[in-house]
């Protein structure tokens, strides 16, 4: 990319690299996301309904893992997936699936607890009517995360947003390979250091605006769902 | 889910059934038997055990002495038996919702739900507010759709918890006339109030409690006109039982 020509400047013009790395960098923020919604939410909801020994230690660790440091997850996940780790064989190391795991083990924590607590708190509400009416412990769990859908794409939000804006974990387990593995967030940081700030400060700006669509988008469809079932 | 046991879960029988949570006893070596028949209703001042009483009616409180069997039963599950607990929570659906929800936990064949929903909502006259999100619901409306969700288990046993407290006297009337006609279906409602005028209307047996125990219960005529406990007189001539 010429470094005279603005980010902005190529996304308007429909520029097929950018638009390969802006499309990249969903494609792997929302497979993350969604793969950490499968583990994280029903994880969240049986932590929260399940009286077990240890489980308030397990819910201090899980709060604590809310903030797992990226490059510490990246530098986990590049050892476990290397030639001589242990998914060595799997031949994922510099792909795009290789990012989706990293932060899949990023987000699904803060989904996780994020529900625990908000699945918990609506169970406290609800124990004693869904006691009352003798509902088993799969209907309590499904009714628990339905009641509790709209709280619950908070979760999916504080989720994609720490995945959209994470670099650490992908660039060591991508390795923000031109074409192939560079994201937006690896891009900004590798134009950075090449003193391409204008490319940077685009890219920085677009990241931004897909940021705050994703979540007018989410707060739109929650505020005309809510309206409707409540 | 969808067969109804044959059995009953009539009488339900206190055999001196203690409830403690824990150093501080609620229940006090209840003995008592709720039979089929007109209401039963409890009564006493806040703090005497009514609720508890309830709850472990349902199955819902553990006693820590003494035994509650259901139609002989000591293991029966809540499947005849519906509570409507004084501040009824509302799940985040709507008013049909809410019914819904019921019915199919009790196994109602969706071709059937709709229907159900109508006759239930009709009969607490929410059926105008169908598609309201149900917490946005008055107090009294709140009541009524909780008494509607419990009807929607085909209870035998209705157990209500002050169904009436802090509703207006429309209001009130409108829970009262759905209870009598509850009662004329066969239906044995157990309820909890301290408002003496409700246990006058609504009453057939009357229970008394007094610091968890049961003072003294029978028939709610002879309860009104020839109390045999001084407590009864006490409560029955409007003081404070403390």
């Amino acid at each position: 990319m010429p470094d005279d020509v603005s980010a902005v400047h190529l996304l308007l013009t429909g520029d097929p690299a950018l638009l390969a790395i802006v499309r990249l960098s969903l494609m792997v923020t929302f497979s993350a996301v969604l793969l950490a919604a499968l583990i994280g939410v029903p994880f969240g909801a049986l932590m929260a309904l399940i009286r077990f020994p240890c489980r308030e230690g397990i819910i201090v660790v899980l709060n604590a893992l809310m903030g797992l440091p990226p490059v510490v997850v990246g530098l986990v996940v590049f050892l476990a997936l290397s030639r001589s780790g242990p998914l060595g064989s799997w031949g994922l190391l510099f792909t795009p699936k290789a990012m989706v795991i990293a932060q899949t083990v990023l987000v699904t924590p803060i989904i996780a607890a994020l529900t625990r607590q908000t699945i918990e708190d609506l169970w406290i509400e609800y124990r004693d009517e869904m006691s009352a009416m003798n509902i088993g412990p799969a209907g309590r769990v499904m009714t628990l995360i339905w009641d509790a859908r709209f709280s619950l794409v908070t979760a999916l939000l504080a989720g994609f947003g720490r995945a959209a804006a994470e670099v650490g974990a992908i660039i060591i387990v991508g390795g923000n390979i031109e074409g192939f593995t560079r994201t937006m967030t690896t891009a900004i940081a590798l134009e950075t250091s090449k003193g391409d700030v204008p490319l940077a400060v685009g890219l920085g700006m677009v990241l931004i605006a897909i940021v705050v669509a994703v979540n007018a988008l989410a707060w739109t469809a929650r505020r005309a769902a809510e309206r409707m079932a409540a | 889910m969808t067969m109804r046991a044959p059995i009953t879960d009539l009488p339900i029988r206190f055999e001196n059934v203690t409830v403690a949570a824990g150093a501080v006893t609620i229940l006090d070596r209840i003995v008592l038997t709720l039979n089929p028949g007109p209401p039963t209703v409890l009564v006493g001042p806040n703090g005497s055990g009514k609720s508890t009483l309830l709850r472990a009616a349902m199955g819902l409180a553990t006693p820590s002495q003494g035994h509650i069997s259901w139609g002989g039963r000591e293991d029966a599950h809540p499947t005849r038996r519906a509570i409507v607990f004084q501040r009824p929570v509302m799940f985040r659906r709507s008013v049909g919702g809410n019914v819904r929800y019921a019915l199919r936990a009790s196994g109602v064949a969706r071709a059937e739900q709709n229907r159900r929903i109508d006759d239930l909502l009709a009969l607490v006259g929410l059926e105008q507010l169908a598609d309201r999100p149900a917490r946005r619901l008055s107090g009294g409306e709140q009541q009524r759709l909780a008494l509607a969700r419990a009807l929607a288990r085909e209870p035998e046993i209705l157990l209500l918890d002050e169904p009436t407290a802090s509703l207006d006297p429309a209001a009130t009337k409108a829970i009262e006339d759905i209870i009598r006609a509850v009662s004329q279906r066969g239906i044995k409602v157990v309820m909890a109030t301290h408002d003496l005028g409700e246990a006058r209307r609504l009453g057939g047996e009357i229970v008394l409690l007094h610091r968890g125990r049961a003072i003294e219960s029978g028939p709610a005529s002879s309860f009104f006109n020839t109390p045999r406990s001084g407590e009864a007189r006490t409560f029955l001539a409007g003081e404070l039982l403390v």
